[in-house]
């Protein structure tokens, strides 16, 4: 009856790891750091000299160094781990407490020991440290770290990303008026994330993932003066809130069928599910209702109307959480707990599974959207969207290293776009592409170069990033069969196949268009004042725009040197060097380190062998997407907005010298209506190429905007995407929910006299009826 | 002291504790119908005090010695001057309630009426004649360790509670 | 003594609360009545815990009585903001519910 308390649990840390390094077993350290930041911001920010940006400043370094050291620790413990198991019969398990070998004992890592003795199979512990929190009902509480590969590429990705954009903002949130509150909140959302990742249990990880969506939610309304802004943080609020229940009767559901209802231990849970006994019943559910919270959190079709919305959050924000860490939890969740969705949506040897087709329906889904924005974070914004869905694609597929990895290198070409944009709103105080951008590589070169790098990366341009991750993926949906080198690719997914190259070549194309409206072309700013999310300071009136200050550039440089190289930490076996089964040193390092292949808690996952013909068909299939939009907008409009600018005003410079506010807003319809046929025809060219080929000769030769039939239906393509699936039927059935309500309480009107104790004696004689009927029906 | 009181309730005849309860409950009765009928503000609060005392003694009755006493500080000591204080602060109310149309008054009678209607038959019903006996009281200590070991987490709940009630009272009533 | 005499006054307590919130017009009786309904719980809670001999009944009693303490401050601090708003604590004015 007398239930331990919390006090004196403490001293009965359990630890199950075989010899780990100091830094993996004091990994809770990481997190800790910024929430002490957070603090400390919070009561002390505004009185030091900086306003509190150099303790968060200080936090994440300190985070991101000891990060890096427990990165190098865990290549050390896995490469000693695997010597070790050449030795046999090594004790896998150690317990760092003198009394505490009961502990272990019932502990995982018995059947750890038993599977090294009798099978030749090994099974290498992640670092796992876990305190007891409270004991209720004879059930255990714990909170506690679980270092592995991926935590630790997690802690990496979030310390690192976070770290820029902290330095970043200095300069780019610099004079606003809730300076130290926006710093305040970066750490606590880097606290929040890096809490998450570590989690050791699934109970810890829901308490991390509403955590970071808080912060999202405090951040994305960082402007909250401005409706527009309050809204965005609302939506993304409620939105998630509909995955929430889904994480949350999905981590139920775990916690009775796979932890027998005594633990939330994530790696017992994981092996009870890899040594089979958990019913399938209870695993197909929990696997579709923690796809339901991934399709929130992670902006998988049909939730993802709450993340473009989030762009109304400060820039280093959108780069941060809503591009390269936030919003891959649910990635992240999905790989933590991945013998769920292995055994609940039977991923091996199929073709099609629920968390797949979402993730393929996404990225071609988004990629469509894209095409259609103006503002350049929404651009940005859908991107993540569609690449989310590439990452939930590759999780369904059964490709779990090349999810991970897709991740791990779409933070860093993400991050870099985003605080790219940002570099150019920052001079020219828009987002919108369209009217206040354009021309843009004259000004800001050096933004331009980064910006260029993160697009390539992005559209999987050898040998750049997203190329390794994209291409691995790829490959092993094993839909390649028609050409050879799937291998032992875990199913056969042509469909998803199918969708991720149609995704490959949508897009290198939006990337296209989103470069040229940005950079290439004219000026077309400069005119007017309007804000979008300018602050304090104001050269906005200087004419021209400059390119911008250290703080900005010097994290949009490191990016992009990133952006490069950091495809080659997965370098394929069987290209260069080494073989298809037996990889040179240097290859396939980070599905080395990261996959936990082999351990108890992970099931037997396959890998397909690279092939050659898939990566340069790939590769074409970007190259054409990328060419037909170089065609659209470098060439036609190119030649298109001269023309204009002659024709219209008379002037050298076109729109963007006049002064003239009302000549230049009727310039700038003109111009508009121009692009919005001329990209709604660039869709066209994906979905109905010979059509559009002659919408395109068309536009050519009839310049006066004279759209012919063939154009119109184009542009209703392109409108039907945006227009009929994201914004009629998605937010088509909320408001039909709000009209049903509506009309049935203008039916109910009459009683609803407005005074509060009719309404309860209206309740209480309901309650006492309704009790009535059952007593009577009891008593009978 | 209560301790004694109950001892004397076990040790007496059986008709003089029923007969002696009996008296208290109707005194609460009333007092509670005074409270939802008189026009006094003031009065109504006094009336009050009177329900609150009977409700003590009923504890003492079933021999929960510590809630009783809590009763009376937490509610008589505490939750009646706030009412008081209350009362003053909205000098307007002070004298009477003005009068209430008979129309509200008969359909709360007949919500009050149809609910204990309800309740009494499924207490009859349920509980027909259940005996209950309180030989000795439920110690201090018992509910401490009950309070501190099983019931931990309402308990730390409830103090949560308590201090967001103390924080929503303050950012309600504070005058900017 | 029987178990139903103490639930019986305890539910004619909760019916007069009931009728008290009710028929009230003032914030202040109001939340009068709401303490008899509370009180008649709390009576409930204590005879069955002392009915299954169990420490549960008082323990919760004891929950209710805090819980109680903040809703009256809670509930006081709303009718002193209404007093203060509308220089009147009548709940028959207070009807922006109105559809």
């Amino acid at each position: 009856m007398f239930a331990t308390l919390a006090a004196d649990a403490v001293s009965k840390v359990t630890t199950v790891t075989n010899d780990a390094n100091w830094f993996l077993e004091n990994a809770w350290i990481i997190p800790l750091l910024p929430a002490i930041s957070f603090v400390l911001i919070l009561f002390f920010g505004k009185r030091m000299p900086y306003k509190g940006a150099e303790i968060g400043i200080a936090a994440v370094s300190a985070s991101f160094v000891l990060a890096i050291l427990s990165g190098v620790a865990w290549m050390d413990h896995r490469d000693n781990f695997e010597l070790e198991k050449h030795d046999d019969e090594h004790a896998i398990a150690l317990s760092d407490g003198a009394g505490s070998a009961s502990d272990t004992a019932e502990y995982a890592v018995g059947t750890l020991a038993a599977e090294a003795g009798d099978g030749g199979t090994h099974a290498y512990v992640a670092v796992q440290q876990s305190t007891q929190w409270l004991q209720s009902g004879g059930i255990e509480f714990n909170a506690g770290i679980m270092v592995d590969g991926l935590s630790v590429m997690m802690l990496f990705v979030v310390t690192f990303i976070s770290l820029l954009v902290h330095i970043y903002s200095t300069d780019y949130v610099s004079g606003d008026r809730r300076y130290t509150h926006f710093f305040a909140f970066l750490s606590l959302f880097t606290a929040s994330m890096l809490f998450f990742v570590l989690s050791d249990n699934i109970l810890q990880m829901i308490v991390g993932w509403e955590l970071v969506g808080v912060c999202s939610f405090a951040l994305i309304g960082h402007w909250w003066e401005e409706k527009p802004n309050s809204d965005a943080a609302l939506k993304a609020f409620l939105t998630n809130r509909v995955g929430d229940v889904g994480l949350l009767v999905g981590m139920i559901t775990l916690f009775f069928a796979a932890g027998g209802g005594t633990t939330f231990d994530t790696i017992k849970i994981n092996e009870a599910i890899v040594q089979g006994g958990v019913s399938h019943t209870a695993l197909v559910v929990a696997a579709a209702c923690l796809t339901a919270a991934v399709m929130s959190k992670s902006g998988q079709f049909v939730l993802h109307t709450w993340l473009p919305d989030a762009m109304a959050g400060p820039t280093p924000v959108s780069a941060l959480i809503h591009a390269a860490t936030m919003v891959v939890a649910g990635i992240y969740m999905v790989a933590r707990l991945y013998p769920v969705f292995w055994e609940g949506m039977q991923i091996e040897g199929s073709s099609i599974n629920l968390l797949a087709t979402v993730g393929a329906i996404t990225v071609v889904g988004a990629g469509l959207l894209a095409f259609v924005q103006d503002d350049i974070k929404k651009v940005l914004a859908y991107s993540t969207v569609s690449q989310l869905g590439y990452m939930a694609m590759a999780l369904g597929v059964g490709a779990w290293t090349a999810a991970v990895f897709h991740l791990f290198t779409h933070a860093f070409f993400k991050a870099n776009l985003f605080l790219g944009s940002g570099s150019v709103a920052h001079a020219v105080h828009s987002f919108d592409m369209k009217r206040d951008m354009g021309g843009m590589r004259k000004f800001m070169p050096k933004t331009y170069i980064t910006f260029v790098i993160g697009s390539l990366a992005l559209a999987g341009v050898f040998p750049l990033a997203g190329f390794w991750s994209k291409d691995e993926i790829l490959v092993n949906t094993g839909g390649w069969g028609v050409l050879g080198g799937s291998g032992a690719a875990p199913g056969s997914y042509t469909f998803h196949f199918v969708m991720g190259m149609i995704g490959a070549a949508l897009t290198a194309a939006y990337m296209t268009r989103c470069v040229y409206l940005t950079f290439h072309g004219e000026y077309r700013g400069g005119h007017h004042e309007d804000h979008a999310d300018d602050h304090a300071d104001d050269h906005a009136h200087h004419g021209e725009p400059h390119e911008s200050g250290p703080r900005i550039l010097y994290p949009l440089y490191i990016l992009s040197a990133f952006s490069i190289l950091i495809g080659f930490v997965n370098f394929p076996p069987g290209f260069l060097t080494g073989s298809k089964k037996n990889p040179s040193g240097w290859q396939e390092r980070f599905l080395h380190f990261i996959e936990p292949a082999g351990s108890s808690y992970f099931p037997a996952v396959g890998h397909a062998t690279p092939s050659w013909s898939l990566a340069i068909v790939a590769s074409l299939v970007a190259v054409v997407g990328a060419a037909f939009a170089y065609y659209y907008y470098f060439v036609r409009l190119d030649r298109l907005s001269k023309q204009l600018g002659e024709s219209l005003v008379g002037m050298p410079n076109g729109v963007t010298t006049t002064n003239v506010f009302a000549r230049a807003g009727h310039n700038l319809l003109v111009n508009k209506y121009y692009l919005d046929h001329l990209y709604t025809g660039v869709i066209a060219g994906f979905t109905k190429g010979p059509l559009a080929r002659a919408v395109n000769w068309v536009n050519q030769n009839v310049i006066d905007g004279m759209v012919n039939k063939a154009g119109e239906s184009a542009v209703q393509t392109g409108q039907l995407v945006y227009h009929k699936i994201d914004q009629t039927i998605v937010d088509g059935a909320v408001n039909l929910s709000g009209r049903v309500s509506d009309a049935s309480g203008e039916e109910l009107r009459a009683i609803n006299s407005g005074k509060v104790q009719n309404y309860a004696a209206i309740m209480f004689a309901g309650a006492a009826l309704l009790a009535g009927a059952f007593v009577i029906l009891l008593a009978l | 002291m209560t301790g004694l009181l109950l001892a004397e309730f076990t040790t007496t005849e059986k008709w003089v504790v029923n007969s002696f309860w009996g008296v208290i409950a109707a005194v609460m009765v009333y007092a509670a119908l005074r409270v939802v009928t008189t026009k006094n503000v003031v009065h109504a609060a006094l009336w009050l005090v009177v329900v609150l005392a009977g409700v003590a003694v009923q504890f003492l009755f079933l021999g929960a010695e510590f809630v009783a006493v809590t009763q009376i500080l937490v509610y008589i000591g505490a939750v009646i001057v706030l009412f008081l204080f209350g009362v003053m602060l909205t000098r307007a109310s002070m004298g009477d309630d003005e009068t209430v149309a008979d129309e509200k008054r008969a359909m709360a009678s007949v919500v009050g009426i149809l609910l204990f209607a309800v309740m009494a038959l499924a207490l009859v019903d349920s509980f027909d004649d259940t005996e209950i006996t309180a030989d000795e009281p439920q110690s201090v200590a018992t509910v401490s360790d009950s309070i501190f070991s099983q019931y931990i987490v309402p308990f730390e709940a409830v103090s949560v509670l308590l201090l967001a009630a103390l924080i929503g009272a303050i950012v309600v009533a504070r005058q900017d | 003594m029987l178990l139903n005499q103490f639930l019986l006054l305890a539910a004619v307590l909760f019916c007069i609360g009931v009728y008290g919130v009710l028929v009230r017009k003032n914030g202040m009786l109001v939340l009068m009545s709401i303490e008899l309904i509370l009180n008649a719980v709390n009576i409930n809670l204590v005879a069955f815990g002392t009915l299954t001999d169990d420490v549960g009944g008082a323990v919760f009693a004891l929950f209710t009585i805090a819980v109680a303490a903040a809703e009256v401050g809670i509930g006081l601090a709303i009718v002193l903001l209404m007093y203060r708003n509308r220089r009147s604590i009548d709940l028959s004015e207070a009807d922006l519910l109105k559809g």
